[in-house]
């Protein structure tokens, strides 16, 4: 096993153009549809990349050859089991991943009613902020502000225990 | 010995099978999480020794021999990591356990977040510990895997909204990752690490530098390098309190321990790297910057997260003996000391019902544990002398003083961020523990499994965090062996003969 793969490595891996372009034409496909903001486009992307990439760990193997099993055929002609054995492991973790965002996205569709990435509310806000507070210096205004907060809390507890009684 | 090196990623994953199978009995669950975090980290503590004294540590599993099967491999860098997380994630455990004893009582069990911490430790441990670039993807998967299950699960609108961002870029970070590999094997015919070090300077200059480009994209999109890092103050806060520690202690900084590895590994270089240099400036000032405007106080923290990666970049930028070394300390005392801050923002929210800083105030008069809880790790992470942020920040600048100009500037940033994050901080301690006492804000959503504004917190998880806050010390008291623990470290990563011989033997020569 040690003789096949240095010698693989050795001449340069000759690349079939067709199965080049696929993984080519799956990656477009696939980081196209990353970036849109349905959970159900973002998950059809990640198993497409998912599979560009599985095509890509196939031709770093080199091209095809005989299945390497000891004693069917000469070592010599075996293709390189090892990324076989790595994109299988692939497979099983994207489609793992898969069933997560599937359920992820039916969750988001029962709790929000939809399943689109929304955009980070705190962030937004933050953005909108004309004047950023500033906390250390504003003393008197932050003291008010503080004060108010108060009576929002006390309104609050007071409209609570209305409702309770 | 060989045999100690499996033990932190197989005892976890056996105990995650057990907390599987007896899902009803909750105190089962409980004893099997603390008793195998327990003892990996013993055995951790073991494996820094031994790597220490007699050099790196190798498994080759199934008796495979390197570089065909998968070897375990245990150095300084990656046994003192394995310890500090260890002691991270057993605190932790103990934070969340108590924290679910207070909430809902003794008996209730939880089908699924004791399997899924144990499987993110064995994650995390099988990532500090393999020699091997696919394994290494492996163990991101996991680690990953189990997060996604931990940050979406007892679902609300907001956690969803985190969760998607979250899953979504890991995921995208992963299927780079796995390009990545595909290309490395095709151009040099391995994935073992210690090999790939011999083979890929063989390789053309331009093909190294998209190889070694390439992993810095996918490891900076986890370690949430500054301009990739915007999934990370958007999903975090959004986690329950002891996950968000977990994530914000562990997962970033197991990235940058994958992308110090690989570059120093594979792609070596004699002088600082300007790219990484200048991404280093834009992660620390952006992170405390963004950290200043916050109102919340886990998106404040969270921003200090970024901010902070961007020193130990500043570390491996260098890429000399000395900058690696201070990286790692840094990355060790960083581990902690996030892990500390979300704990005791966990307890904060707990006791005022709300993350908005403008409305919380006086919780030093009444609860005067609580900060001194968080001014410690606060100073630590500020690099106030005598912490153990200090120390780690100390080597970081010595070792940017010595390496040149361009480095000389940027030590200068790193101390223009260290002020900016002190200034953070002292805004959080004005408003949080200063100022007016506030009663609690009741809390919004009953249903979801955060309970906040009850200041319900029993000792044990005080004494979780306050065992965080005594490692974090612990760190500044023993910096002397620590300092030398990682200078030494350091000049293996640098000149890594010593890894590749101890995984190839003779064959390393080749």
């Amino acid at each position: 096993m040690t003789t096949m793969t240095t010698t693989m490595t050795m001449d340069p891996v000759t690349i079939n153009m067709v199965m080049a372009l696929t993984v080519g034409v799956l990656y477009a496909v696939g980081f196209t549809l990353l970036l849109s903001r349905s959970l159900m486009r973002v998950l059809i992307g990640v198993v497409v990349l998912g599979h560009g990439t599985n095509l890509l760990l196939q031709l770093a193997g080199g091209p095809p050859a005989r299945p390497p099993i000891v004693g069917t055929a000469p070592p010599e002609s075996f293709a390189d089991p090892l990324p076989q054995a790595l994109a299988l492991t692939a497979i099983v973790i994207t489609f793992a991943l898969t069933t997560l965002l599937l359920a992820l996205g039916y969750r988001a569709f029962v709790l929000v009613g939809h399943d689109e990435v929304q955009d980070d509310v705190e962030d937004r806000r933050i953005a909108r902020q004309k004047v950023p507070s500033a906390p250390l210096e504003a003393g008197d205004g932050d003291e008010q502000d503080v004060e108010s907060a108060d009576d929002e809390v006390e309104a609050a507890a007071a409209r609570g225990r209305d409702a309770a009684s | 010995m060989t045999t100690i090196l499996t033990l932190p990623v197989l005892l976890p994953m056996l105990g995650a099978a057990v907390t599987v199978l007896g899902s009803r009995w909750a105190t089962l669950q409980r004893v099997v999480g603390v008793v195998v975090l327990s003892v990996v980290a013993v055995l951790a503590g073991v494996l820094l020794v031994v790597a220490d004294e007699r050099g790196p540590i190798v498994t080759e599993l199934g008796g495979w021999p390197a570089p065909m099967g998968i070897a375990l491999v245990a150095d300084r860098l990656s046994a003192l990591l394995l310890l500090v997380s260890t002691l991270v994630t057993l605190a932790v455990l103990v934070y969340a356990i108590d924290q679910r004893i207070a909430d809902y009582g003794r008996g209730t069990a939880s089908t699924t977040f004791h399997p899924m911490y144990l499987m993110l430790c064995a994650g995390v441990s099988l990532a500090y510990l393999t020699g091997d670039l696919f394994t290494l993807f492996v163990a991101f998967e996991l680690m990953l895997t189990a997060s996604y299950v931990l940050i979406t699960r007892r679902t609300n609108a907001s956690r969803i909204r985190a969760g998607m961002t979250y899953v979504t870029v890991s995921l995208l970070s992963s299927l780079l990752f796995l390009t990545a590999i595909a290309l490395i094997y095709a151009a040099t015919g391995t994935v073992n690490l210690a090999d790939l070090a011999g083979r890929i300077g063989t390789l053309p200059s331009g093909l190294r530098s998209v190889l070694g480009l390439m992993l810095l994209v996918v490891f900076g999109i986890k370690a949430a390098i500054v301009p990739l890092h915007f999934w990370l103050p958007d999903s975090y806060p959004n986690a329950p309190g002891p996950v968000a520690a977990l994530f914000a202690g562990l997962l970033t900084k197991v990235s940058f321990y994958a992308l110090l590895r690989t570059q120093t590994l594979l792609f070596t270089r004699d002088e600082p790297w300007t790219l990484l240099l200048v991404l280093a400036v834009a992660t620390m000032l952006v992170g405390a910057l963004g950290g200043l405007v916050q109102n919340d106080l886990n998106r404040l923290l969270s921003f200090l997260l970024v901010s902070h990666i961007g020193f130990m970049l500043f570390g491996l930028a260098v890429f000399d003996a000395a900058g690696v070394a201070g990286a790692a300390l840094y990355a060790a005392h960083h581990i902690t000391v996030l892990a500390t801050l979300f704990l005791v923002s966990g307890l904060i929210t707990r006791r005022t019902g709300t993350v908005a800083l403008d409305r919380m105030g006086g919780l030093a008069r009444s609860a005067p544990w609580l900060a001194v809880l968080f001014a410690v790790p606060a100073l630590t992470l500020a690099g106030m002398p005598p912490t153990a942020g200090f120390v780690a920040k100390l080597a970081l600048l010595e070792a940017g003083a010595a390496a040149g100009v361009d480095t000389r500037i940027v030590a200068g940033v790193v101390i223009l961020a260290s002020l900016l994050t002190l200034y953070a901080l002292v805004r959080v301690w004005v408003r949080v523990f200063w100022g007016k006492r506030r009663a609690p804000l009741p809390d919004e959503d009953d249903a979801d499994e955060v309970v906040i504004g009850t200041a319900r917190s029993s000792v044990p998880m005080y004494a979780a965090t306050g065992g965080l806050v005594a490692v974090s010390l612990a760190i500044a008291v023993f910096a002397g062996p620590l300092t030398a623990l990682t200078a030494r470290a350091g000049a293996d990563l640098v000149d890594p003969v010593s890894y590749r011989t101890a995984v190839l033997g003779a064959r390393a020569s080749r």
